[in-house]
């Protein structure tokens, strides 16, 4: 294709094609601290291309394809570049990815141990794992954990962090504007702001952390934490899972070593603040 | 044009040897984009580390495919057998049953089998007692079906959502050509309790007529990979006049003869042969589908292919009507 790059996040090597420039200008600047892969054999082949022919120059409209696409895939703005980069990536990782068992799940590390947090869209998963990663926490990633059934651990995959409409000035205040990305205005899931990983999260992103506590975070409600009993977690872990059964029995085992092995909560919090207090603390009496 | 350097490594897996990233990456989407990385996969014996588990993981995709099918497979004959009918596993799912080259690393979609057009209610009935159910709701399609294609309107199980299709010849009743039912299923070859696979002859006649005969070439690089690895398990003598008494001889001598020119040692093509050869191998180093026009003139013809002029406009009306277009 005319325009492309070739990114590698964690184990996984994406080759991104585009019709038009502008995505692939936007991923070189946010991804300038990755590893250059020029020359690379890329797990992957994204295809940024226009819905239609006349799509290309008038109204550009994306169609996100690649090795593995979707075929009513939502058509998407040429404006949202960025964004339908980064969402070919998760559609092939959640698609395609067969070596580790995949979690829909952020994760940060502290001490060689990693915290996982799995939730829904919104549920402020991706806002936590940020705002952690600006307090002495190392940030693995906010969309996907990957958890590795011959060890047990969980490895990074650290893309841009991926914050939709309040979380955007939160976290903004703390990072600054040299590591945001730009603001996307009115996408399918609101207003959208890609954060910069600080660099100790790139540097490290070939290492992974034993799990040591798994939360189920729940924005906008009163402070609450819960037990969630075993078989609860697993259910909600095979349904945060894109290749649970891709993977067969290794999974099955994989996965319970994980539920029995590691201690869990469900925690509902008001504020980002208020959840950091609550993660720091269940991380001392738990992890 | 990747899809042909995809042919030639399929050919000459030696070939790969020589292969930069940027080769292997115009290889791998290609292989991707026509259901062949498996096939790939298994051809390949060395690749460059960054390329091994992107074969690896193929392979294990295949393998879980294939079990997957076998599966299917054994519960569509567990709920036949009462009816004591033959029932014929055909394509992908009958190579992995009967331990085929063709089926090795291959992707398996849907379960396809062939039974005796006289039992179709009873195998409808049978499979919607035992939880399979139809997918589209769809009066017309539903009726068109019926009255004009050699298959059920697909099934899908409720619980193991895989989809079933249900044949009763290799061709819809449309066609110009009319295949031999009966002496499908009568040649059959036993291969477990109640499932059969086609003889090795007919198995290479249902895949040419499902490639050239039917459709428009769209996965067609992995049909004739199937029709190449099947060819040395038939007699060409046997072949040709078994062929003829389907009506498919033209062909299948058409099949034979890309097969070799693609994956083989060579043939001597026709026109009409090349124009074929160049719409298989119209796929760039992207995954993308190329000669657009080409590709477009073989979906019209699949139309033709399928229906009398004054049927495909009617059809085509109908179908417009509810708001389908042409991708």
């Amino acid at each position: 294709m005319r325009h492309a790059t070739t990114l590698r996040i964690g184990p996984a090597t994406f080759r991104i094609g585009s019709a038009w420039p502008q995505p692939i200008a936007d991923l070189s600047r946010l991804y300038a601290a990755y590893p250059a892969m020029t020359g690379a054999i890329a797990d992957f082949t994204v295809r940024l291309q226009p819905t239609s022919l006349m799509r290309r120059f008038v109204r550009p409209s994306i169609f996100i394809t690649g090795d593995h696409g979707l075929a009513d895939a939502a058509p998407m703005s040429l404006s949202h570049g960025l964004l339908a980069a980064e969402m070919g990536m998760n559609l092939q990782m959640a698609l395609g990815w067969r070596r580790h068992l995949l979690l829909h799940a952020s994760s940060v590390e502290k001490d060689g141990r990693a915290l996982v947090m799995t939730g829904e869209s919104g549920s402020g998963k991706s806002t936590l794992a940020a705002l952690l990663s600006e307090r002495g926490w190392r940030l693995m990633g906010d969309e996907f954990a990957l958890l590795d059934l011959e060890t047990g651990a969980i490895l990074p995959f650290p893309r841009l962090v991926s914050l939709k409409n309040r979380a955007i000035d939160v976290v903004a205040g703390q990072v600054g504007d040299a590591r945001m990305g730009p603001l996307l205005r009115a996408t399918a899931k609101g207003d959208i702001r890609h954060m910069v990983p600080r660099a100790d999260a790139v540097a490290r992103m070939d290492q992974g952390a034993m799990p040591a506590l798994l939360l189920f975070p729940r924005f906008g409600h009163d402070d609450d934490v819960r037990l969630v009993g075993q078989g609860e977690i697993f259910m909600r872990l095979t349904q945060a899972s894109t290749n649970y059964v891709a993977l067969g029995e290794p999974a099955f085992a994989g996965l319970t070593r994980f539920v029995t092995g590691v201690p869990a909560r469900a925690i509902d919090f008001p504020s980002g603040e208020a959840a950091i207090a609550m993660v720091e603390r269940l991380w001392e009496e738990l992890a | 044009m990747s899809a042909a350097l995809l042919v030639r490594v399929l050919r000459d897996p030696a070939v790969a040897a020589g292969l930069d990233a940027a080769g292997w990456n115009g290889l791998l989407a290609a292989a991707r984009a026509e259901r062949l990385i498996g096939t790939l996969a298994y051809r390949l014996d060395d690749a460059p580390a960054q390329a091994r588990p992107i074969l690896d993981d193929a392979r294990r995709d295949t393998a879980r495919e294939a079990q997957q099918a076998l599966w299917e497979a054994d519960r569509a004959a567990l709920a036949l057998a009462p009816l004591g009918v033959p029932v014929v596993l055909l394509k992908g799912t009958a190579y992995a049953a009967a331990g085929l080259k063709a089926g090795q690393g291959r992707f398996i979609g849907d379960l396809d089998i062939l039974v005796p057009r006289e039992a179709m209610p009873a195998v409808e009935q049978a499979l919607i007692a035992a939880d399979w159910e139809w997918v589209k709701e769809d009066a017309y399609d539903d009726a068109y079906y019926r009255q004009w294609m050699h298959e059920l309107p697909p099934m899908i199980h409720v619980e193991r959502d895989r989809l079933i299709d249900v044949h009763h010849t290799i061709l819809p009743l449309t066609a110009r050509q009319t295949p031999d039912a009966a002496a499908l299923i009568a040649a059959a070859i036993p291969i477990s309790d109640g499932l059969y696979i086609l003889s090795g002859e007919d198995r290479i006649v249902h895949a040419a007529a499902h490639m050239l005969a039917d459709g428009d070439l769209q996965g067609g690089l992995r049909n004739l990979w199937d029709i190449y690895c099947l060819l040395p398990d038939a007699d060409p003598v046997a072949l040709q006049a078994r062929a003829a008494h389907h009506g498919l001889g033209a062909h299948v001598a058409q099949a034979r003869r890309l097969a070799a020119a693609l994956y083989g040692d060579g043939a001597r093509l026709t026109v009409w042969d090349r124009i074929v050869r160049a719409r298989l191998l119209a796929r760039d180093g992207w995954g993308r589908e190329t000669r657009k026009l080409l590709v477009f003139a073989f979906y019209l013809r699949s139309h033709w292919l399928r229906m009398p002029p004054l049927m495909l406009a009617r059809h085509l009306w109908t179908k417009w009507r509810k708001g389908h277009r042409p991708q």
